[in-house]
């Protein structure tokens, strides 16, 4: 049976251009910049200097927080400094420089491309080796992964699901991975469910994608446990609680974790990370990122090392289309467009999106017609044109009331408003100053 | 006939009865309250524009009335005159403040600092702070969208569409402080109006360092602190990159502006200067 979650969401045209290009290894980039913040929660330190000769794999920034990610040198080279370099939003942030000098890599990795089946790692080895392998959420969200392994022991894990949903418009690269790293990935899912000691293991996949529901079928087939659940498209079914809800159809509470709901999920890419991780030994260096859009030359999907120059990512498509005005990261749904392109792609980039001028621009707000659309594509249940109109009269304490931090930002509201009205910028202001004011409240206490 | 009578007897009766009602409530939960906040009330402008820290004016006016001394309390639209006769009024002394003026510390006007990106969403600073760097490089300057327009409930600042910088009018602003609070970058501050309002300040709030920020903005402090070795009465001071000229200390001597390299020094409301051979 085809699932898919009950409430609320659109139907964007996917648009998947480069399904059917393999993925190919891009170049080694000549240096490499390395945010020491591509995960959410505590930034990494730094624990190299200029100077310092350091090969791949090797750890150059790490964290002793609980929810924190280590960062790997993802090619060999000298460390030139580090500083203040620009991110894909303009800002700068802490980083580190690193001129290549060739591919050299630490020993302890096993690079030989041969399948390894079997671990004998027990549930804590294989979740300090996760954290050691700074390894986060490869959808986008880059959740430390370590994190989701480490719960309440008084909590039961009943289902592991694989998001391998990727309802993003344009994004393939996990439809890729599927095809052509499918046995390395049901490895994955195996360590995971001895880390997470559960039976049941649900990849969720959308039924656009029937080559790679197949293969994984084919494959899951001679052992129990892992099930391949194709589900409807509609998007934003790759959203956490969304997807739980159409696999197991309970509903995660506001402001709680899934495992209150007895699920923990985890990305398909996240996953064939932690195969190569735990197999092979290897960190998180590298990643599969597609590169499309409308009038690309040749819409492609790379093994990317993190670091790499989003310019040297548009070189590989054959260079930025002539009429090209925004590049975004991500999928065009949730993406962020990208202010500088010599800014590095880093964990949590999934796509990049070149779109032509004609795509670019929003249209004109008008008034709000009362038609309710916004209301009837929301998946969380909520108001989007009442919380953006009480987040622009600052009525925050009414907003909290109305359930504005539940909003998953999934941008359907303003998706599908005829109005073309901005309701998603309001609420995304409205959620983080109720967020603010939630923290505030809870230090006085 | 009867029945006309019986309705007014009835009629009557519940009149009265209601009297005796209201009057025994209106005893009973009388609730005493000075009537002198009415009076300070009534005194002051009933902007409501919350630039004295309270919800608004009789809120003020009741706290006015419950402290016993004025403190530092301060009506920043009715200023000194105000104050005085609210003092008055209470019996009180009040010393008077020296009255502020909005200033915006960012001159990174089209010219100086280009536009390297379109920003189409939402015409709100907020939401553009959250997104990204803005429509130029500078992480720190203005961000052009005008919500400090917006939260000006004088009408004293607009947007100059030639500099994409906001400008105070320096007639018409209260202090009242609601431009800082909106402002997400935190670039307008409240200053002392000085002398015949001549003031003499940063234009600017970047941390970055100065090859940086010269990079993007030709008037951003590079933080040279050619400034501070001019100053001799020690008002000037630089942290992160960036000068600040302390109004209690500046004695207006105007040494500072001209050897700043990016002008990123402004002198307000002061005459010419003498063209030297």
């Amino acid at each position: 049976m085809i699932k898919t979650f009950p409430k609320g969401g659109i139907h964007p045209q996917d648009h998947k251009l480069s399904a059917t290009s393999e993925v190919v290894p891009l170049a080694l980039p000549e240096v490499v910049t390395l945010p020491v913040s591509q995960h959410i929660g505590v930034p990494a330190t730094v624990i190299v200097k200029p100077g310092d000769v350091v090969r791949t794999g090797q750890v150059i920034a790490e964290s002793a927080e609980f929810i924190s990610a280590s960062i790997h040198s993802p090619v060999s080279g000298v460390v030139v400094r580090t500083d203040d370099f620009v991110e894909p939003s303009g800002l700068r942030r802490t980083a580190v420089l690193i001129r290549r000098e060739g591919d050299d890599w630490v020993e302890e990795v096993d690079r030989s491309p041969e399948l390894v089946e079997s671990f004998s790692m027990s549930p804590m080895e294989i979740r300090s080796r996760i954290a050691r392998s700074g390894i986060v959420g490869l959808g986008g969200a880059t959740f430390p992964a370590q994190v989701k392994l480490a719960f309440d022991p008084r909590k039961k894990v009943e289902v592991l699901i694989i998001n391998a949903v990727e309802c993003e418009p344009f994004l393939t690269c996990d439809h890729r991975l599927m095809l052509e790293k499918g046995p390395e990935i049901l490895t994955g899912i195996r360590i995971l469910m001895h880390a997470l000691q559960v039976e049941r293991a649900v990849v969720g996949i959308e039924e656009n994608k029937p080559d790679a529901i197949a293969h994984l079928r084919a494959l899951a087939a001679p052992g129990p446990g892992i099930q391949i659940q194709p589900l409807h498209m509609k998007y934003p079914q790759g959203s956490e609680k969304q997807l739980i809800k159409a696999i197991t159809g309970r509903e995660v509470p506001s402001m709680k974790l899934p495992i209150e709901v007895g699920a923990v999920v985890f990305n398909v890419a996240t996953v064939f990370a932690v195969y190569e991780a735990v197999q092979k030994n290897k960190p998180l260096v590298d990643r599969v990122i597609t590169v499309t859009g409308p009038e690309v030359a040749r819409p492609g999907n790379f093994l990317v090392r993190i670091g790499t120059p989003i310019s040297a990512l548009i070189e590989a498509v054959g260079g930025m289309p002539r009429d090209t005005a925004k590049v975004i990261a991500g999928g065009p749904m949730m993406g962020k467009a990208v202010k500088r392109l010599d800014a590095p792609v880093t964990k949590g980039t999934s796509g990049l999106l070149l779109l032509p001028e004609r795509l670019s621009y929003r249209e004109e707000a008008s008034p709000c017609v009362r038609c309710g659309r916004c209301v009837s594509v929301c998946v969380m249940g909520l108001e989007p044109y009442l919380l953006a109109a009480l987040t622009n009269k600052q009525m925050f304490e009414r907003a909290e009331g109305e359930g504005i931090v539940d909003c998953v930002e999934c941008g359907s509201c303003q998706w599908t408003c005829p109005s073309h009205r901005p309701l998603l910028d309001f609420i995304r202001l409205g959620k983080v100053t109720v967020n603010k004011r939630i923290r505030a409240r809870a230090a006085k206490i | 006939m009867t029945l006309i009578l019986y309705s007014v007897l009835v009629l009557v009766s519940l009149g009265l009865l209601s009297a005796v009602v209201l009057y025994w409530v209106s005893r009973k939960f009388y609730v005493f309250e000075d009537p002198r906040i009415d009076q300070v009330a009534g005194l002051l402008p009933g902007a409501n524009c919350g630039g004295c820290g309270y919800a608004g004016c009789r809120a003020f006016a009741e706290t006015l009335v419950k402290r016993e001394d004025m403190g530092t309390l301060f009506c920043p639209v009715g200023g000194n005159a105000v104050m005085l006769t609210v003092a008055q009024a209470l019996g009180r002394e009040q010393a008077p403040q020296e009255p502020k003026v909005a200033v915006v510390r960012c001159s990174g006007s089209f010219e100086h600092r280009p536009r390297t990106s379109v920003y189409d969403g939402t015409r709100s600073c907020a939401v553009l702070h959250l997104l990204y760097v803005g429509e130029t490089d500078c992480p720190y300057g203005c961000l052009g969208c005008g919500d400090c327009v917006t939260a000006c409930a004088f009408g004293a600042l607009r947007m100059d569409p030639q500099t994409g910088l906001p400008v105070v009018d320096e007639d018409r602003c209260t202090a009242c402080g609601a431009c800082v609070k909106a402002c997400p970058r935190e670039i307008i501050e409240l200053r002392r109006r000085g002398p015949k309002n001549r003031r003499v300040f940063v234009s600017c709030v970047n941390k970055d360092k100065g090859g940086i920020a010269r990079k993007y903005c030709s008037v951003a402090c590079t933080g040279c602190s050619q400034c501070v070795r001019v100053c001799a009465f020690d008002a000037i001071t630089v942290s992160r990159h960036l000068a600040y000229i302390d109004p209690d200390k500046c004695r207006l001597c105007r040494k500072c502006a001209p050897v700043c390299p990016t002008n990123a020094i402004l002198e307000t409301n002061f005459p010419p200067r003498a063209v030297t051979q």
